[in-house]
């Protein structure tokens, strides 16, 4: 059903080969990167990069756009508000000032807070992409299992794994409740106003938190019926020894953070600025 | 002599919730390789008599314990819930619920996972346990994907790789479709020769039961052991009717005859059984029996015309359903799960857009109202009550609907306090929700929709996971607002409540309409049957070996003379 989004999406492809943990280390390696620089050079690199690793994924884009469009509004209205608030950012942080449009005052545009603006997004375009990919390639057994591996504790592990489980299932139930409360009159549609909203949405959470509530015990049953927290260890069916895949993957990453952590800061400064 | 395996000796518990004790003194023992049934009314005990056996009581459920317990001759005491799970396999009633991992092999392993089995180990023994439940070929399928009688059977494999000695089924045909259910107690027999393991299924569906042998069936009734006798003796006797646990319809039909059922005459399964002697009585009674009245005809109140639809482009799941719904009519859609009963529910309230085909209401055109519009006229309750309820008062919970329309509070509280009244509800009024029972809870969600006035309401599973006096409270409270012009849809897969309240089954196969009679005339056709994953009424079968000519007419009387008799026990 369409309601799933954010699961795991089986497929046959590299990026559904490396273990959780990988996915794991290159990810953080990966925010990491995107957070501390500022470099277009390195941002556009990292971009053009992960839109590779997306199609090598075959994960197709129609099955994560609701995601990508939500995230996608979330950034405009950033951008917004970084307008808005600090409209002369750019010029700041470069040190010119080419102005393109006045408008009067502190708003005028200026090609420098363009330029920022664009990296900004170009950041977003970064990480977005990856974290979803991390999300739905990645099988939350096998991840619970690579975690455990790199020491997490299994109980930390496992509650990872069924929470990331429960996505798809929480979806689910939020839609079959939103569906009746709006039967009976509760309208979640723009028609409404904010406020009357954000309060209907309430007669929504609130079945959902009582029948997750009711889930957790019937699941937290089950686990104790079967064994789970009797020993200090145990074994994972779904375990996947490292393979050379792997290790070339992390190294390959290692590298790009350290080129990309040089580019950013070899002339003292996380910005790239193409006004001087 | 045989090895007891499960001895309670003057055993009572009292949840630490709770202000008396919930069982009283238990005296009961099992044997190895026995089969044995539990029944009993919802809290009656006969769960909590289950979670004694293994370890949610005391472990997870606190409480005092009084007497004694042993389980393979270790006292319970002593042991923790983990070497109790070695012993005693849980089958859980929600197989949804209760799966852990996220495809079939991974929740067989899981407790295998946490006994620290190496990996190749693991991969061998699941492969031998799915193939002792035919799961085999599914190990990589996704949970959701299976349909209900799969999901049992992975819940089944999931203890088995345990090798426990005892196997516990709570509920096991709560969820699932009479063939389906019908098999379910095939294999838990199967399983039970082969290993011989000593087998206990809690359970309110007698008649489904004894469908495979078992060799005593324990009554439950506040907290007490009632009575502990064969199949045979206990249906001979009058403890089931006592504590209103249904008894199989044809033994009903036999008792109704007036005639005297012995042990000797094996009652304890169709086949098995002698009616010779009560061959006379039985024609006797059925000339002496009025048959019911039909309904006369009226207007059509809903009506769908050459439906289809489906969730993703090129994957219909329903193919051109029509059909037409009069006023006042009480209805059930039946058929398997995931044959798409459900969305049609979902596109008659708007849930869901049909890719073509019109929907009418009282002839006027519906199709492109919003759920909004059409909930005015038509309601849906949902087969979990926690889905809805979103107040924590009643009297909150049921005006809901009207203060988001609008209606001025005068108003609101006249027709809530009158929706109340009509569902028995009025004594609780200023009751918080959760103090109420699971069966109330249904009653609140129905109230809400009722304070709405719809002309059709309609029901998914209302009586699923209830006993059989809730179940006839429930029935009978649907049946009475009928009878005051209510048109009430329900979506079942329940033959007895298909059969005794609705006159008309519309059985719906793969998504599509497959027939649309009269619910005995759907349940005398073995090719639907058999399409729908129904199963035949053993009256069919009883009408014929007493030499009744006409089985649909006999049932038809019996389901009649029935209602009015429980009428009278209310």
């Amino acid at each position: 059903m369409a309601v799933e989004m954010l699961s795991y999406i089986e497929r046959q492809s590299p990026i559904h080969q490396l273990t959780g943990v990988t996915k794991l280390i290159c990810f953080m390696i990966w925010s990491s990167i995107a957070m501390l620089t500022y470099d277009t050079r390195v941002l556009v690199f990292l971009f053009l990069f992960s839109i590779c690793v997306f199609i090598v994924s075959k994960v197709k884009l129609e099955e994560v756009a609701f995601v990508l469009l939500f995230i996608l509004l979330f950034l405009m209205i950033n951008n917004l508000a970084i307008y808005v608030f600090s409209p002369q950012e750019g010029v700041k942080i470069y040190g010119t000032s080419h102005v393109l449009f006045e408008i009067g005052g502190r708003y005028s545009i200026t090609l420098e807070q363009l330029f920022y603006q664009l990296n900004v997004t170009l950041k977003y375009f970064t990480v977005i992409p990856a974290a979803i990919l991390f999300i739905v390639t990645t099988n939350p057994s096998e991840f619970a299992a690579s975690l455990n591996r790199i020491g997490v504790s299994y109980r930390i592990s496992y509650a990872v794994a069924l929470a990331l489980r429960y996505i798809p299932d929480i979806q689910r139930d939020f839609r079959s409740i939103s569906l009746s409360q709006q039967a009976r009159g509760i309208d979640m549609s723009r028609k409404e106003k904010l406020p009357k909203r954000i309060k209907n949405a309430a007669s929504i959470i609130i079945p959902l938190i009582l029948s997750s509530l009711d889930k957790i015990e019937i699941i937290s049953n089950a686990m104790e019926l079967r064994g789970f927290g009797k020993n200090k260890k145990r074994s994972w069916y779904r375990a996947r020894p490292f393979q050379k895949i792997d290790v070339f993957t992390i190294i390959l990453f290692v590298l790009i953070l350290l080129i990309s952590l040089y580019v950013t800061f070899h002339d003292g400064n996380r910005f790239y600025n193409p006004f001087l | 002599m045989k090895k007891p395996v499960i001895q309670f000796e003057n055993y009572s518990f009292q949840y630490r919730s709770q202000t008396a004790p919930t069982l009283h003194e238990i005296n009961l023992t099992i044997y190895e390789g026995e089969k044995i049934l539990i029944v009993g009314p919802s809290g009656s005990g006969k769960s909590t008599l289950g979670h004694c056996l293994n370890g949610l009581v005391p472990f997870s459920y606190k409480g005092e314990v009084l007497g004694s317990l042993k389980i393979c001759g270790e006292d319970a005491k002593d042991l923790d819930i983990f070497s109790l799970s070695k012993k005693v396999g849980t089958v859980l009633q929600d197989p949804d619920g209760q799966f852990i991992g996220l495809t079939v092999a991974e929740d067989i392993a899981f407790a295998l996972e946490n006994d620290c089995t190496p990996q190749t180990q693991m991969f061998d023994k699941v492969a031998e346990v799915s193939k002792m439940v035919e799961m085999e070929a599914y190990l990589d399928s996704s949970l959701h994907h299976l349909s209900g009688g799969q999901k049992q059977r992975v819940s089944l494999a999931g203890v088995m790789v345990d090798d426990v000695e005892i196997l516990l089924f709570d509920e096991p045909l709560a969820n699932l479709d009479p063939a389906t259910g019908k098999y379910a107690i095939e294999l838990i027999d199967r399983i039970q020769q082969e290993t011989n393991k000593t087998v206990v299924i809690i359970e309110h569906r007698l008649e489904d039961v004894l469908h495979c042998p078992v060799d005593r069936i324990i009554v439950v009734d506040d907290g007490r052991i009632i009575s502990d006798m064969t199949p045979d003796e206990l249906l001979a006797s009058p403890v089931l009717e006592q504590c209103s646990i249904r008894e199989p319809l044809y033994v009903k039909a036999v008792k109704y005859a007036a005639c005297d059922i012995t042990p000797e005459m094996k009652p304890a399964h169709l086949d098995s059984f002698q009616v010779e002697s009560c061959k006379g009585q039985l024609i006797d009674w059925f000339t002496k029996v009025d048959s019911p009245q039909p309904r006369e005809k009226t207007e059509s109140v809903l009506e769908l015309k050459d439906i289809n639809f489906g969730y993703a482009p090129g994957n219909r799941t329903i193919h051109g359903v029509s059909f037409s719904i009069e006023k006042g009519e009480m209805v059930s859609i039946v058929g398997k799960n995931g044959a798409g009963k459900s969305t049609l529910s979902k596109l008659i309230c708007g849930f869901e857009k049909p890719s073509s085909g019109r929907i009418y209401y009282r002839g006027q055109d519906i199709t492109e109202d919003t759920i909004k519009e059409r909930a005015s006229r038509i309601g849906m309750v949902m087969q979990n009550p926690n889905q809805m309820i979103s107040k924590q008062m009643i009297y909150d919970e049921v005006a809901l609907g009207l203060v988001i329309r609008g209606v001025p509070e005068t108003e609101i509280k006249e027709r809530v306090m009158k929706t109340l009244k009509i569902c028995g509800l009025y004594p609780f009024r200023n009751w918080p929700i959760s103090a109420l029972s699971f069966g109330q809870k249904k009653r609140v969600t129905i109230a809400s929709i009722l304070v709405l006035e719809p002309e059709v309401i309609i029901l998914d599973e209302p009586t699923a996971g209830q006993d059989f006096r809730h179940y006839t409270e429930i029935m009978d409270f649907l049946a009475k607002l009928n009878s005051q012009g209510v048109t009430i849809i329900m979506i079942t897969h329940d033959m007895h409540l298909m059969l005794e309240y609705t006159p008309r089954a519309i059985v719906i196969a793969d998504g599509r309409k497959i027939a649309d009679a009269s619910a005995v005339n759907v349940l005398a056709d073995s090719t639907i049957i058999e399409k729908a994953n129904l199963k035949e009424t053993s009256l069919f079968e009883l009408a014929h070996r007493a030499g009744i000519s006409e089985p649909t007419q006999f049932v038809d009387r019996f389901i009649a003379y029935d209602r009015e008799v429980r009428q009278k026990w209310q």
